[in-house]
Parts: structure tokens; sequence; C-alpha cells
């Protein structure tokens, strides 16, 4: 199955979802969906044709999706309940804390077209609120991959590991990261993508690429950035903070609210452990209407405002 | 394999059903007067409907509370713990000692049911509205693997008023989710004043109907006819079943008996002392 989009080298990573869950239902007949009127928007349009039996979808009723997720939990299944982010986090957010998280069961809840990826239509379809919610509650995994091999590594290991997991899933196209031979996903394992010592960039998802970019633009200028992958949100690698603090200055990066998510976490850890001068980089608010790269544009998620926010960082660690 | 329903289904129930019930009613009051905390009238209109379906109806064992082949039974209403924890002792998950720290520091008997602290809770409730989505997942679940175990979930009356109670019922009703059964604890109060007063449910099983349900309406008292509709067996049925079981909030204590404050009132002393002799009687 191609995973490639139109523009070439360029991935959206709900394809490299749904070609996991396939390839996992061929062998485990555990697996099953959830949807919500969402097999097109989840790309599970091809599950549904090939396990029709094994797919539920419930129409548009949120609160009853994740309810009968933890349900098919309790009956022996693993279901990969899946919508809208912006949908299956904020309509149903309490059955995602009793039934899923409090109650601990083993439902895999995928969040789709995450962050800003729905642009024009707006904040009421934006889903940049959802790391605060989901990353407070016990027993959650929460990961946000950053690329299709990504993708496909945390949906495996989603399934693999008992226990409730969002796997929080962007549509915005991505390229294939570089990684070295061997490289392997781990829950909870921060990945350094590029080795420095005057700043650090921690990023997940989409944004993960802009900071490789934007270490590639300070390099031009003698700065070395350090590049972490922190696609894990809970548990968090607090080890990987405290090192990235060593370099003494951090940006954090995510397609999310700057309030709450990686760069709350983040700020957590070193606050109490390893003071040192952030910048947490994200969204405001509500946001404006606009296309998604406008909006990136416009808040400065860019390889040249991640590289300008670093910048003016190192002006207050050497001050 | 499941004994307790076995040995009920051999011989007539309802003697045992009676007593345990009754020991439900004791237990429950003892809890709610020594923690000082609790919801005794809600905890006295499920009971009966709680002895049928474990004392009756259920297949279980205890010593194996997440063997596969159970029945599967969700407290929605997970705030009746004085009824639900006394039942679960009563039917041998746990030791009937263990309820005298109901909701004490660090007890596992929280206020509300955790499945991760206590053998025969299905899935964690509380806030209202969450037992049936789950329920309705069990149930697929069922369907999925052909098997044979049934789901029951309690509800309040008042908790109807609940949303999610009404998207999973029109996709039990949509899949013809024949293994799954509702109880309605029909006892016309909730927290703060008649349900009818508040948000009217009415006309209740009508509504159930054309959501695709059979509904049947019981004295939720008598566990003679709970018996009956509960522990018939689903058969032809082709549709989700609704009971709608007609009971009386505070059941069993002549003070607390259709008194919207007796919700989560505690008694005192000398009311403790005359609600024992009356369930006692």
């Amino acid at each position: 199955m191609s995973v490639q989009t139109a523009a070439a080298g360029l991935f959206d990573c709900r394809d490299s979802f749904a070609h996991a869950i396939e390839s996992l239902a061929e062998a485990d007949t555990r697996i099953v969906a959830v949807v919500n009127d969402s097999l097109g928007s989840s790309k599970l349009t091809g599950f549904q044709k090939r396990w029709p039996e094994r797919t539920v979808n419930v129409g548009i009723a949120e609160q009853n999706m994740v309810g009968v997720g933890a349900g098919l939990a309790n009956g022996g299944k693993i279901p990969f309940v899946s919508a809208a982010a912006c949908f299956l986090t904020a309509r149903a957010m309490e059955q995602i804390k009793a039934d899923v998280a409090y109650s601990n069961t083993n439902v895999k809840l995928v969040g789709q077209s995450s962050g800003i990826a729905y642009g024009e239509l707006g904040p009421t379809h934006h889903s940049i609120e959802d790391m605060a919610w989901l990353r407070l509650l016990p027993n959650l995994t929460v990961i946000v991959p950053s690329d299709p091999w990504e993708t496909e590594a945390a949906v495996r290991a989603a399934a693999e590991i008992e226990g409730p997991v969002f796997l929080r899933i962007s549509r915005h196209p991505v390229p294939a990261l570089e990684r070295p031979a061997g490289a392997r996903f781990r829950i909870g394992k921060a990945e350094v993508l590029r080795e420095g010592d005057d700043v650090a960039i921690i990023a997940n998802g989409t944004m993960v690429m802009r900071a490789l970019s934007a270490a590639d633009q300070l390099a031009a200028q003698g700065i070395a950035a350090r590049v972490v992958n922190m696609s894990t949100v809970a548990p968090l690698d607090v080890e990987a903070i405290h090192a990235a603090a060593q370099t003494g200055a951090i940006v954090t990066v995510e397609e999310a609210s700057v309030r709450g998510g990686l760069g709350g976490a983040v700020a957590e850890v070193l606050a109490t452990s390893h003071p040192c001068p952030m910048r947490i980089l994200g969204f405001p608010g509500f946001l404006p209407t606009g296309s998604v790269d406008f909006l990136f544009e416009h808040f400065g998620l860019t390889p040249a405002g991640i590289a300008t926010a670093a910048q003016e960082l190192l002006t207050r660690k050497a001050a | 394999m499941p004994q307790v329903s076995a040995d009920n289904r051999r011989n007539d129930p309802l003697p045992l059903i009676r007593d345990k019930a009754r020991a439900i009613r004791i237990t429950a009051l003892k809890m709610v007067f020594a923690a000082q905390l609790g919801h005794p009238g809600g905890d006295m209109s499920v009971t009966d409907i709680l002895a049928t379906l474990y004392f009756g109806v259920l297949r279980y064992d205890p010593k194996q509370p997440n063997a596969p082949w159970r029945d599967r039974f969700v407290m929605s209403k997970g705030h009746c713990t004085g009824a639900l924890y006394a039942t679960l002792a009563e039917a041998g998950y746990f030791d009937r000692s263990w309820l005298e720290t109901y909701m004490g520091p660090l007890s596992m008997l929280n206020g509300h049911p955790n499945r991760n602290y206590l053998p025969g809770v299905e899935t964690n409730t509380g806030p209202l509205g969450h037992g049936m989505p789950v329920a309705v997942g069990m149930a697929i679940a069922g369907k999925m693997d052909a098997a044979d175990y049934r789901v029951f979930v309690v509800t309040g009356d008042g908790e109807q008023q609940e949303g999610s109670n009404w998207e999973a019922g029109m996709a039990a009703g949509h899949r013809k989710l024949s293994n799954l059964t509702l109880i309605i604890d029909r006892n016309r109060l909730q927290q703060g004043a008649k349900v009818e007063d508040t948000n009217t449910l009415e006309p209740l099983a009508d509504k159930w109907r054309a959501f695709g349900w059979e509904v049947v309406e019981v004295d939720g008292h008598d566990v003679g006819q709970l018996h009956d509709v509960l522990a018939a067996p689903v058969g032809t049925r082709e549709k989700p079943l609704c009971v709608i079981a007609h009971t009386i909030k505070g059941r069993g204590i002549s003070f607390m008996e259709n008194e919207v404050k007796w919700h989560h009132g505690i008694p005192n002393r000398a009311q403790y002392e005359q609600a024992l002799k009356e369930l006692e009687a």
C-alpha cells in the first residue's frame, strides 16, 4: 500500500495509521475499529471493507463512541477509537477520563487531523487544547508521532502495550525524517535527531521537521542546536529534558496551545530541577481564520520563526 | 463454572433472593451510618434488583472475576455503592470485613466503584450516563464473538436525563443487541427534586420502544416479577430489553421512603436504630 501523498516526498500520517492498523488486524483478530461516522477522515474505509464485522460505526455520538470502546476492551478486544481529535477529546472528555484512563482500560484513542489541520474551519475544529487535557490523565500514554515511520511504529507499540493510549495523528503533510539505521521507536523515550550544545529545540508531531530546518538555519550562523523529538508526552522522558537543559537554553515547539502541552510538560520538569531560559512556541488561543500554512506562518511556527526564537533565547542565556 | 445461578435454576430462587435483599439493605445501612456518607435512598431502591441479578440471574464465579464467559453487570448509578458493595460481598467477591472500610482513608471501597481496586466491578462509574455506552460496547463484543454471555446495566431514572444514555440506546437498537438488558431504577426522585418536576421522562416506555427496544415494566421490589423478566432466556428476541423497575426510594425504611432528602441524607443514631429495627423485622 502506498502511503505517499500527491506532493512528492510528503506524507499524510493518517495513511500510515491506516496501513499499520490493517497490518495489525491481519495478524490479530482482537483489533477492532470504532468510529463516529469518521471512516473516511480516519482513512479506515479500507479496514471497514476488509473487516466489516470488526468495524463499529456508532454514528455522530462521541460519548457513546468512547464508552463503546471501553466496553469492547472489557470483552477482550483491542479497540482503536478513531475520530477527529477535536471531537474525540473535547466532546468525550469525561468518558476518556472515567471509562478509559481511570478505569485503565485497553483502549487506543486515535485523534485524527489534530492541531490546526482543519485550518479555515476555525477553532471549533482545531484541537490545540487536547495536549493539556490528556497529558495529565493518569494511566494514559500520549504519543504525538512526527512522520510516517514513527506513526506506524507508534500504532504498533500502542497495540502491544496493555493499557490506554492516545495517539495524536497529524494530517499536514510531513516528510519522512532521516534516522540512523536501526532506529527504533520506544514509548517514553525521546529521540535526539541532531546533536548540538548551544540550544535545544524540543518538538513533536509536525513541528519536528521544522525544528530540524531551524537547526540548519542556526548552524549557518554558527549556532549548534540540538533537536529532540519528544513524541511521547506521557510518560515524559525526564532524562532527555535534563540532558537538553545542559545546553542552557530550551525552545519547545508544538502544533498545540502554548499552555499546558509539550511546553508546559517540559517547563514543569525544568522549573523544579534544572531551571534554564526557555521559550514555548505554539498557538496562543482561539485562532483567526486562515489556511494551515498561513496560521503556521502567522504564529511563527516556521523554521525561521523557530530559529529566531532560539537566537533571542541565546541573548538571554548570555545575559 | 457458574455455580450460584446454576443452583438457583434447579431450585426456587426467590427465598434466597429475598434473604439476600434483606441482608444487603441492612449491610448498606450500617455502611452508610458508619461512614457518615453515602446514598441510602438509592441503595434501598436498587437492592431488590441487585439481589435478583446476583442470586438468580447472573452467571459468574467470584473466584474468577474476569472469566471470559461471565455475564457482565454495570452499575451505572455508581453512587449507590452501599448496596453494590454489600451485594458483591454477599456474592463472595471479597471478604465482608472489607465493608467496614467503606469510604475510609485509603479504602478500596471508594464512594464510587473502581474496577482496579475491587473484583467484580466491570467499569468505573460515578458521573452519570457512563454505564450504558460501556455496556453497549460489551454487548457488541459478545456479538462479535458469538458468545452467550449477557450484559446488564442499571441506571437511575434521573440519570436518564443524561444524553449519553440515548446515544447508546440508539446504537443498541440499531444493532439489535438482544444480549443487552437495561434496568431503570424508576424511584421517581433525583438528588434535588422529583424527576418529573425536574425534566420529564414520560412517556419513558414509549421512548425506549421508539429507540428499538423491547420494554417491560415491573414492580422493582417484587423479586418474582424481576426474576421472571431478567432470568428469561433471550430466546428469539431480536431487540435489547429495557426493564422499567418501579421502585420506592428509601424502600424498607419508613421515614426515608419517597423523601428526596434521603438521596444522600445520613440518619442520626436514633433514626439509624429505628431503620435497623424496621429492616430486621
